[in-house]
């Protein structure tokens, strides 16, 4: 990108990096098709560009085995498509999310079926950040940054330390989390997130009108969100996932030395290998025994 | 303290300060107290009842006034005791202080009468502090509600009370502790003299602050007047020596400083060089840390040598070194008057005797000691290590050591098909037959779709939009008035003092009253837990039954208001009920736990 002379750089600029969810499971399901969907979020995408001249959209595809950074509107070629019935935006990103999805298919072919119908919301979330993270290396002058989470797929426990890992690198770096999720129950790794980084989370009552929701909560950039009111969740599902059967758990065990969370009693600290329970002896060792406490907390 | 009975002290009675006051003996009675003089035919006979009294006055027992006892009647006149030491006048001052407050008011006889409860329950308070719990109710009327409706009731004792508010009756007694003052900064300057214009004389005053000043800041004349006076010549001789030695210091004149102390000895002492400081701040300068050199090379001090050492005539000129002692430098002056104010003062001795202020003095100065010397070699070996050539430290930890992440972020499969959550409920197992390339064939079809067909006109109807936008204007409105209780949501204004003023008055006040009353009663049931004695057991019953009653007066104030605040106000109660409520469970659960206990000893040990 060429610089930008200082004057256009106002406030709200914007970078928008969208987490699409390609989860072929769900939407197979879903009562809003996906086409329906598709085209709400086009419409959507073209509108943020249009708010700014410098606004930057990157939209990165969650599938179900892998994640890819299908449109940067920054590096796309301005031409349309041949019969120009779409404006550029709109042909690009289609073609990459087509190859995505042939990729997805392929690899799950080589992969197992088995498994919950999640997608890898860790893993395009971890992408989202290495390239905020690039942005904000850029130079002095960058737009500022959010991540928008259009999820419809549920929660996979498995992943929830990745994600918890990835919520607390965007709190650090302060880039809040928004998040509209399509599914049918609330999901708690959404909440949580926009909870800790400041975002907005919601859950459309009225699939249909999803552009109407997005224009109307998810458009705004970071600066005005200051002056208006946006819709705060009642609650927020706070449940941690334990590490050894990764099964969601309202009450569990916890390594006093490393904070990993363990739904049965252990001997022994997987992550970390500290042994629980045991008395400092007197014989003064090599390895260096501590007492470690395990005990039941309240997780919440 | 003996409250029965009479207390008798020797006392003198004098009708003013200045009055050498009659011998005698006071008989402090029941509602009265009595003065019988010794001398049978002096007229200081008194016999004056408690009612007629005002207040009381006495000197502090740290000044070094004589013990007085100064009590004012309603007419204006006061009667002073001077008694024979502190602790006869605290104890007359305490029954007269009771007596006072007996007359007072209908918040004393509460207090005298729990306060007696509790003497009988072996405790001791003073009068001081029943002055500073009433003086603090006054000020605090909350305090006093809650002390009449508790205290006055019976549901707490005063001690109990008063335990949780130490840090009341503490600070309280801090704020009096009194004020040191400390030396004045212009101690020079109070020993000018002053000239009488016409004659040859010089006039010095001297007072008794000047002289324990002048001791502070010279501790070679304290000592000298310490070896000199009385025993080789008096005060005043020793003070015109001194004022002589000043008057010669003032006008700068080395030369004649020198020949005077030639002739006179004690003179001498004055005009030298301080001997005892300097040996002071040679130790001082030893405790300095042993790698900086503070010696100054004699050549380093230009300012003293002539032409500041620079040579004109290309010899060095180094005399009047015999009358260098005899110089005085303005900068030493301020350097140690500035030491000796910052010291302060010390104040055991008596300040009308020079000689006990002189004893003082010395007694206040440090001996050398003989660890010194080992003390500052232990230093010098601790500066003069070097950091980078100590073998490194073991620090007894344990290494932290992550095993392979593959464990813990991988998914177990075989578990995690095991542990679905409850989110997945049994449509979504029955969707899942779709194979794979069927939903990803439905994918792949839908986005096919919209690229032959392209965007639509209007994406969204307006009909939906509208519903869309009513919808999140709703929720936004709702959400501020549902998180009234949660104050993690909070969005803008506060909502809950906008609803609390918008009640009215009355209702208001009860509302806040009782918070406060609840949450006194809650602290105090719930410190009695776990129920180890007696006592305890009887005190967490009244605390519940007071807890009840509020609860009920609770209830009704919420059918009492209307129906425009009725919302607010159950908002505002629910947490004053939940509280109660759970402190309520809990008292069940454990009434039923000691039941089941000593059901299952029925030897009775439960």
């Amino acid at each position: 990108m060429a610089s930008v002379p200082s004057k256009l750089y106002a406030d709200d600029v914007s970078l928008l990096m969208v987490l699409l969810d390609t989860n072929p499971f769900f939407w197979s399901s879903s009562s809003l098709p996906f086409s329906k969907y598709l085209s709400h979020v086009l419409t959507f995408l073209n509108s943020i560009l249009l708010l700014n001249q410098l606004n930057q959209v990157v939209v990165i595809a969650t599938g179900y085995s892998s994640c890819s950074y299908i449109y940067d509107s920054a590096s796309a070629p301005g031409q349309g498509s041949d019969q120009g019935r779409m404006p550029a935006l709109c042909s690009h990103l289609l073609k990459k999310l087509e190859e995505f999805v042939a990729k997805d298919e392929q690899l799950l072919k080589e992969g197992s079926a088995e498994g919950i119908p999640s997608s890898l919301l860790s893993g395009s979330l971890s992408m989202a950040l290495c390239y905020i993270q690039k942005v904000f290396r850029s130079g002095p002058q960058h737009p500022h940054p959010r991540i928008l989470c259009l999820q419809g797929s549920s929660d996979g426990p498995e992943q929830y330390v990745a994600i918890m890992n990835a919520i607390f690198s965007a709190q650090r770096s302060m880039v809040p989390i928004d998040s509209c999720y399509m599914g049918s129950n609330n999901s708690a790794f959404l909440q949580q997130a926009s909870y800790i980084t400041g975002g907005v989370y919601l859950k459309p009552q009225q699939p249909d009108g999803l552009l109407q929701y997005l224009t109307t909560v998810f458009a705004t950039d970071l600066h005005s969100r200051a002056f208006l009111q946006l819709p705060k969740s009642a609650g927020v599902d706070f449940r941690a996932s334990c590490f050894c059967h990764k099964k969601t758990i309202d009450t569990g065990y916890i390594c006093s030395v490393c904070l990993s969370i363990f739904c049965k009693h252990h001997k022994k600290c997987s992550t970390c290998g500290s042994v629980f329970g045991q008395a400092q002896s007197e014989v003064p060792s090599t390895t260096n025994k501590k007492r470690k406490s395990s005990e039941p907390l309240l997780v919440s | 303290m003996s409250r029965a009975g009479q207390v008798i002290k020797r006392a003198k009675y004098k009708t003013s300060i200045k009055d050498p006051g009659t011998p005698g003996l006071l008989t402090m009675l029941e509602h009265r107290f009595v003065f019988r003089p010794s001398d049978p035919t002096s007229p200081a006979k008194l016999d004056v009842p408690f009612q007629l009294l005002k207040g009381q006055k006495n000197t502090r027992e740290g000044s070094n006034k004589p013990p007085w006892l100064n009590i004012t009647n309603n007419k204006d006149g006061s009667y002073i005791f001077e008694f024979e030491s502190y602790p006869d006048l605290h104890a007359c001052r305490e029954i007269i202080a009771n007596a006072l407050e007996a007359a007072k008011g209908s918040s004393a006889p509460t207090i005298t009468s729990a306060a007696n409860a509790s003497s009988s329950a072996n405790e001791q308070f003073s009068t001081a502090e029943l002055e500073l719990r009433m003086k603090l109710m006054q000020e605090d009327s909350e305090l006093q509600k809650l002390h009449k409706q508790f205290v006055g009731s019976g549901v707490l004792t005063e001690s109990e009370f008063w335990a949780t508010r130490k840090r009341l009756l503490d600070g309280d007694s801090r704020r009096k502790s009194k004020q040191r003052v400390g030396f004045k900064s212009s101690m020079i300057l109070d020993i000018k003299p002053m000239t009488d214009g016409r004659m040859n004389k010089v006039t010095f005053n001297l007072t008794d602050e000047i002289k324990y000043q002048i001791f502070a800041l010279k501790p070679a004349v304290h000592q000298a007047f310490i070896n000199l006076v009385p025993s080789k010549m008096t005060e005043k001789d020793f003070w015109n020596k001194y004022f002589r030695a000043e008057y010669l210091h003032s006008t700068k004149n080395a030369v004649a400083a020198a020949a005077e102390a030639a002739e006179d000895e004690e003179l001498a002492i004055f005009l030298k060089e301080d001997e005892i400081l300097a040996r002071e701040a040679r130790q001082k300068i030893q405790r300095v840390d042993p790698t900086l050199d503070m010696e100054a090379d004699q050549g380093d001090d230009y300012t003293h040598i002539p032409d500041h050492g620079i040579f004109r005539d290309g010899n060095k000129d180094m005399t009047e070194q015999q009358n260098e002692q005899y110089r005085r430098t303005l900068s030493q002056d301020l350097n140690r008057q500035g030491a000796v104010v910052l010291q302060g003062r010390n104040l055991d001795a008596d300040p009308e005797d020079p000689r006990s202020i002189a004893e003082a003095l010395m007694l206040s100065r440090e001996d050398p000691s003989d660890s010194a010397a080992q003390k500052r070699l232990d230093r010098i070996t601790r500066m003069t290590e070097i950091d980078d050539l100590r073998e490194s430290h073991d620090h007894p930890v344990a290494p932290l050591c992550i095993k392979d992440p593959r464990d813990y972020f991988d998914t177990q499969q075989a578990n995690a098909l095991r542990t679905l959550d409850e989110s997945r409920t049994g449509t979504e197992q029955t969707k899942r037959k779709l194979t794979t390339e069927e939903a990803y064939g439905s994918l792949k079809e839908s986005i096919s779709k919209i690229k032959s067909f392209g965007l639509s006109n209007s994406t969204v109807k307006p009909e939906v939009a509208l519903m869309v936008i009513t919808l999140v204007r709703k929720e936004l409105s709702c959400g501020l008035t549902q998180n009234i209780s949660s104050t993690k949501y909070q969005l803008g204004k506060n909502p809950r003092e906008s609803i609390l003023d918008g009640l009215p008055n009355r209702t208001k006040e009860e509302l806040l009253h009782h918070w406060t009353s609840i949450q006194e009663l809650l602290r105090h049931f719930w410190s009695s837990y776990p129920i180890t004695t007696s006592s305890l057991y009887v005190k967490i019953g009244r605390l519940k039954d007071a807890m009840s009653q509020i609860y009920r007066q609770l209830e009704e104030i919420k059918e009492a208001v209307q129906s425009d605040f009725r919302h607010q106000v159950s908002l505002l109660v629910r947490p004053m009920h939940q509280a109660l409520d759970a402190a309520f469970q809990h008292y069940e659960a454990d009434l039923q736990k000691r039941a089941a206990k000593s059901g299952e000893l029925p030897n009775g040990n439960g």
